[in-house]
């Protein structure tokens, strides 16, 4: 038994060997059964009903959807915002359906943002829950529709005209993104509108 | 000192220690006022609302990353440049190579706080460094376990110091948790299929890398300041092979309820009792001679980082159960959590270490006592503070959102909470500047002596 003391069975078994196990076990195998499960998804196969009139193809729609996910990291959203609805906590009444492994198995989520916390709520049913215009309010200045949101602002999105704030590429792009999480899962059910966490009437 | 001890000083490059702690020490300067400044924007009062540079989300990066990368590593691995050449015999493979990457790292570090301000971070837990820096980085971590690792190699045939097997097993996981974590969900699995490694990779970076180093330099100082031997060596293996055994299956519980496979979420719920031999055995060896406790200050910070790391442990096995985590997960209980997994366990551990050797290094000391002191009372304090706090808000929220309480009104419900939150940060900024004050002029004292390390190479 001197090898638990000695450099092979400290480097060899532990530090290897036993690594691996579970790298196979809760790694490699779980890895390789949803890709057997679930196969990879196109992001978009046509334009949605809403962007119709800004995106005239769905290549250019996609590269919107792109850009907006690349924002939605660099301002680190996903460490304020989660990306699942778990089956439990009443979560499938207040945003939508549970989340099931296929929903993710796409290019925008390489890397994943299922997220760990929520200061504020999920936004994996986000998807025509309020309009683009209730977005680029809220991602210019998050309290003036939820005046008691920590959120913060990101008005370098957006350029000042004629003393009216408009949003620029970048903010479109990322409302386009938000818009479109679970959209695929709202076209086969109801709207989510219906969920409790609905928009909150902006206070007088 | 006998021939042998001199010989072993002369294996050990204090000049390069001391760098590395100099190093650390501003990273968790910069990383406090980064954490007290995120915390402002919980309360509408962040200072620079905005400023895209200053954005409170990537804020946020260097708040975490400095403490992990920053603060921990470095001290971490000057501890291992201490305890290693001690504990074989052995100097490092190269001294060049020694500096060569401690210039990188730290260079590194540097580029990836420019990279967060920029908005370069990456998505992905406790590897937000900016994918393109993540070669480099693998690289570097690589270079220093080959330069660390050969003097451990050359001892291969005897049985080693319990401090070693944590080092040598820690060596070989960093390199392959990093790799693991930031390639795989980054390049080729997305999704369900990619958050089944980041969960590995989250739990993994704490258990496999800073926890055994953590280990390692706590049961090489307990003994050295107390001049006791460590209570029970039969313990060590245990406490050391179930950590081997069971950590890495315990991979899967930062996203229980999540999509991923369900019997990984269940193989999560292991068995943590392990790790209170660590704790059983270091609190034994103190209880030997406790009336050392309040007088000798590296031994204080060891006894309160022990007894965080017995209360995160026993929380450990409390929330990686799936009743736990329907309420809490997502909350600010995990914040709490791991604020005291960071601060009140591994901070503290490296801290006694910087109170044992800097003034060492400088050859006199310390400065004075009675800030060692307040600088202990005010970390301890602040960082139980906020855990309490956290943790009391993190089953508030959860609770309401179990209720369908509409989301906004738990965030207006959390903010006596975050109120707390942030004066438990200034008591413990405040600590740190007492901390800052007391290394600086005990410098300043061994510039009038000239008996320091540095120049006679003596302890």
């Amino acid at each position: 038994m001197d090898f638990i003391e000695k450099f092979s069975g400290v480097f060899l078994i532990a530090g290897l060997f036993l690594f691996f196990m579970a790298f196979i076990g809760l790694a490699v195998v779980p890895v390789w059964m949803v890709d057997k499960v679930e196969p990879r998804q196109e992001i978009a196969t046509s334009v949605p009903k809403l962007y119709l009139d800004t995106y005239s193809d769905v290549e250019t729609y996609k590269a919107a959807l792109r850009k907006g996910r690349d924002i939605y990291i660099a301002e680190a959203c996903w460490h304020c915002h989660s990306q699942y609805v778990r089956p439990t906590a009443n979560e499938e009444l207040r945003y939508g359906p549970v989340s099931m492994p296929g929903e993710y198995q796409n290019e925008l989520n390489l890397p994943q943002l299922f997220g760990t916390r929520r200061v504020g709520p999920d936004l994996s049913r986000a998807a025509y829950k309020k309009s683009n215009d209730w977005h680029y309010a809220h991602l210019y200045n998050p309290t003036s529709v939820v005046p008691q949101s920590v959120m913060p602002s990101y008005p370098w999105y957006f350029e000042v005209k004629d003393g009216v704030p408009q949003p620029k590429e970048e903010a479109k792009a990322l409302v386009a993104y938000l818009q479109w999480l679970g959209s695929s899962v709202v076209e086969k059910s109801e709207s989510f509108a219906s969920y409790i966490d609905n928009p909150l009437p902006p206070k007088e | 000192m006998t021939q042998a001890e001199h010989k072993k000083e002369e294996l050990i490059d204090y000049k390069l220690i001391s760098w590395h702690f100099y190093a650390g020490i501003f990273y968790i300067f910069v990383s406090i006022l980064a954490g007290l400044s995120y915390s402002l924007q919980f309360l509408q009062k962040y200072p620079f609302p905005g400023v895209e540079f200053l954005s409170p989300g990537r804020i946020r990066l260097v708040h975490t990353n400095g403490v992990a990368f920053g603060w921990l590593i470095n001290g971490l691995v000057a501890i291992l440049y201490y305890i290693i050449p001690k504990l074989t015999g052995h100097s490092v493979l190269s001294r060049k190579l020694s500096y060569l990457v401690f210039c990188v790292y730290n260079v590194l570090v540097v580029g990836c706080v420019i990279g967060y301000l920029a908005g370069k971070g990456q998505a992905i837990e406790w590897g937000e460094t900016p994918a393109f820096l993540d070669p480099f980085i693998a690289l570097g971590v690589v270079l220093l376990v080959i330069n660390l690792l050969t003097p451990i190699f050359k001892i291969r045939a005897q049985k080693m110091y319990v401090s070693l097997w944590y080092a040598a097993a820690a060596l070989i996981w960093t390199p392959l948790v990093y790799v693991m974590g930031n390639f795989l969900p980054q390049y080729i699995y997305p999704g369900t299929s990619g958050a089944t490694i980041t969960s590995m990779y989250i739990h993994d970076l704490v258990g496999l890398s800073v926890t055994p180093l953590g280990i390692a330099a706590t049961y090489y100082l307990l003994p050295v300041v107390m001049k006791r031997p460590l209570y029970s060596h039969a313990l060590s293996i245990i406490g050391f092979w179930g950590l081997a055994f069971f950590y890495p299956l315990n991979s899967a519980h930062h996203y229980l309820f999540s999509p991923i496979p369900m019997w990984t979420q269940y193989a999560s719920i292991g068995v943590h009792v392990v790790v209170y031999t660590v704790v059983f055995n270091i609190f034994a060896t103190i209880a030997t001679d406790w009336k050392q406790l309040p007088d000798n200050i590296p031994l204080r910070w060891i006894f309160f980082g022990t007894l965080a790391y017995l209360i995160t442990c026993i929380q450990c096995a409390v929330q990686v159960t799936l009743s736990a985590q329907s309420i809490i997960h997502f909350t600010d209980w995990v914040v709490g959590h791991s604020h005291f997994v960071l601060f009140g366990t591994f901070s503290f551990w490296v801290t006694a270490w910087v109170y044992y050797i800097l003034p060492r290094i400088w050859g006199v000391p310390l400065y004075s006592l009675s800030l060692a002191r307040w600088h202990f009372w005010l970390s301890a304090l602040g960082i139980s503070i906020m855990q309490i706090d956290l943790l009391a808000a993190g089953v508030m929220q959860g609770m309401m959102w179990k209720n369908l309480v509409p989301f906004i009104d738990s965030v207006a419900a959390s903010a006596p909470f975050w109120w707390t939150r942030t004066f438990s940060g200034i008591m413990i900024l405040t600590g740190e500047c007492l901390f800052l004050v007391n290394l600086y002029s005990t410098w300043q004292d061994s510039k009038r002596v000239s008996s320091g390390v540095l120049q006679s190479q003596t302890v």
